[in-house]
């Protein structure tokens, strides 16, 4: 018995190259055929694109489980490649635990206590580059800069930072396919999981940023000594390659959008809803997988227990039926209820911090840089979840 | 579809009518009233949705969890006893007439 046989089925790969370079018309595809839909490759997947079925199969995490992975392989089937995140690929009611005690470390409160630090690295790297004229919108700011502000903030050393570049890319693509994206990420890790884990001890943090505070949370009992290296580890994982990409595509959005760069410009207090739509337009994490804990609809149709769900954020995100005009960039809009952070009990634990990065490195260059504009053309790095530009040649004409 | 009516920062009122089950930062939002920012969108992760609940309504609602504990000590308006943040508190036919005031600023 197949009991997802009458859903509509489409004969997609989200992880081609093709769609991974271009994925809106395979959105496109996707939400159109339903609220819920079959991949002809992926036989144990259901797909939601719409944003209503995302948003609905995040907020019920009781049917639609993390412990299972939130990628392509089913850890009830198979065993995970690294220990599983106590907060990503976790339920309640260890889930809540080790999420009441990050979401204090990240709370709005903390990250005030960042701002001016943040600003300030910020205000001096986007010096750097309105004085260069010609950057590359990646490597001269995008990536530097999370990997200046946050690894600092969490209290690693600054030494073989470049190591949590080649951490993310794998994490990231280890939530697709066993595919030659990730066969190629897997082989440039070496010794880098035990640099990383090696970070995560607390003699290796520095006293008082938020990795030495999950000790701490340790020490009050709130989680176990055991779990906490496993929690830094999730800061090091979630909070670096995303908020890269997060910059690198708004800046993309901007330089191909002078008309929006120009209200930008116009008024820097536009700096934060400027992020978020950035975020809505071209979403970091493309795509999140739950696992269907028991047989179940999802708008109505039937999805069989321990069928992997696959919610495309980045198309719920252009869904017409949420947003107006949604493939449009427009800083005008106010994009509350995009998934690009997810949303429910797993919505991005960091998202403050990301906001404050992306809000301050934006100001900073809506008051220094009168116009940012394409100088050559941009390649991607083709990741199976993130969408990920590798270089972004840009002109930036000061003000 | 119960009636809600905000007061908004400065002093004036906005009426409307909402669905039962919804929150209300999602009523809020979706008629376009001023003052509620709800920037997470309501994972209760950013308390840019917080709204003073008149104090006849206050113990309808259900208590807040921790997780809303948390943020509301994270509010840019000073946080008063009623405080909460208005994207965990779900409509029902109860609240029939229900009023909230809108802080002055979320950011």
């Amino acid at each position: 018995m197949n009991e997802t046989a009458n859903l509509p089925e489409l004969d997609i790969d989200p992880y081609s190259a093709e769609n991974l370079i271009d994925p809106y018309p395979m959105h496109e595809r996707l939400r159109e055929a339903g609220p819920v839909v079959r991949l002809t490759p992926y036989p144990s997947v259901v797909v939601c694109g719409r944003h209503e079925q995302v948003h609905a199969v995040f907020n019920d995490h009781g049917t639609f489980i993390s412990g299972a992975g939130v990628g392509l392989t089913n850890f009830n089937l198979e065993t995970p490649f690294r220990p599983k995140s106590l907060i990503l690929e976790a339920d309640p009611p260890l889930h809540t635990q080790t999420r009441t005690v990050l979401s204090r470390i990240l709370s709005p409160k903390a990250v005030m206590q960042i701002r001016a630090r943040f600003t300030e690295v910020a205000e001096q790297m986007v010096d750097r580059c309105v004085e260069k004229g010609s950057i590359c919108g990646i490597h001269d700011l995008a990536q530097i800069y999370p990997l200046k502000v946050f690894p600092d903030a969490v209290g690693v050393g600054d030494e073989g930072r470049d190591n949590l570049l080649i951490y993310g890319d794998l994490i990231f693509n280890s939530m697709g396919p066993r595919n030659a994206l990730l066969a190629k990420a897997a082989e440039r890790m070496g010794p880098v999981t035990q640099w990383i884990m090696t970070q995560c001890q607390r003699e290796n943090l520095r006293p008082g940023g938020f990795g030495d505070q999950i000790y701490q949370a340790a020490d009050a009992g709130e989680i176990t000594h055991e779990q906490a290296p496993l929690l830094v580890r999730s800061f090091l994982s979630a909070g670096v390659d995303t908020t890269i990409n997060g910059l690198g595509n708004v800046l993309y959005a901007l330089a191909h959008h002078p008309e929006q760069y120009a209200k930008l410009h116009a008024d820097a207090s536009l700096a934060r809803p400027a992020f978020e739509e950035g975020l809505r337009w071209e979403s970091t994490a493309q795509t999140f997988f739950r696992t269907a804990v028991r047989d179940c609809e999802i708008a109505g149709l039937p999805v069989a227990e321990n069928s992997k769900v696959l919610c495309m954020l980045a198309a719920a995100n252009r869904d017409p039926r949420k947003w107006p005009d949604p493939d449009r960039y427009d800083i005008d809009r106010r994009p509350s209820g995009h998934v690009a952070f997810g949303a429910g009990i797993h919505g991005c634990v960091g998202q403050a911090v990301a906001r404050l990065e992306g809000e301050v490195v934006l100001t900073a260059l809506a008051r220094r840089v009168k116009r940012i504009e394409p100088a050559g053309p941009h390649t991607r790095r083709l990741n199976n979840t993130l969408r990920a530009l590798d270089t972004l040649p840009l002109r930036l004409i000061p003000a | 579809m119960p009636d809600i009516t905000f007061i908004l920062a400065d002093g004036s009122e906005r009426g409307l009518e909402a669905p039962e089950g919804v929150s209300v930062m999602a009523a809020a939002t979706g008629a376009g009233v001023p003052g509620i920012v709800a920037e997470c969108g309501g994972s209760a992760m950013c308390a840019t949705c917080h709204v003073y609940v008149d104090p006849a309504w206050a113990d309808r609602f259900p208590a807040p969890l921790a997780n809303e504990l948390e943020m509301l000590e994270c509010t840019a308006a000073e946080r008063a006893p009623t405080s909460r943040l208005s994207c965990q508190l779900k409509l029902t036919a109860a609240l029939q007439g229900l009023v909230v005031r809108i802080p002055e600023r979320q950011q």
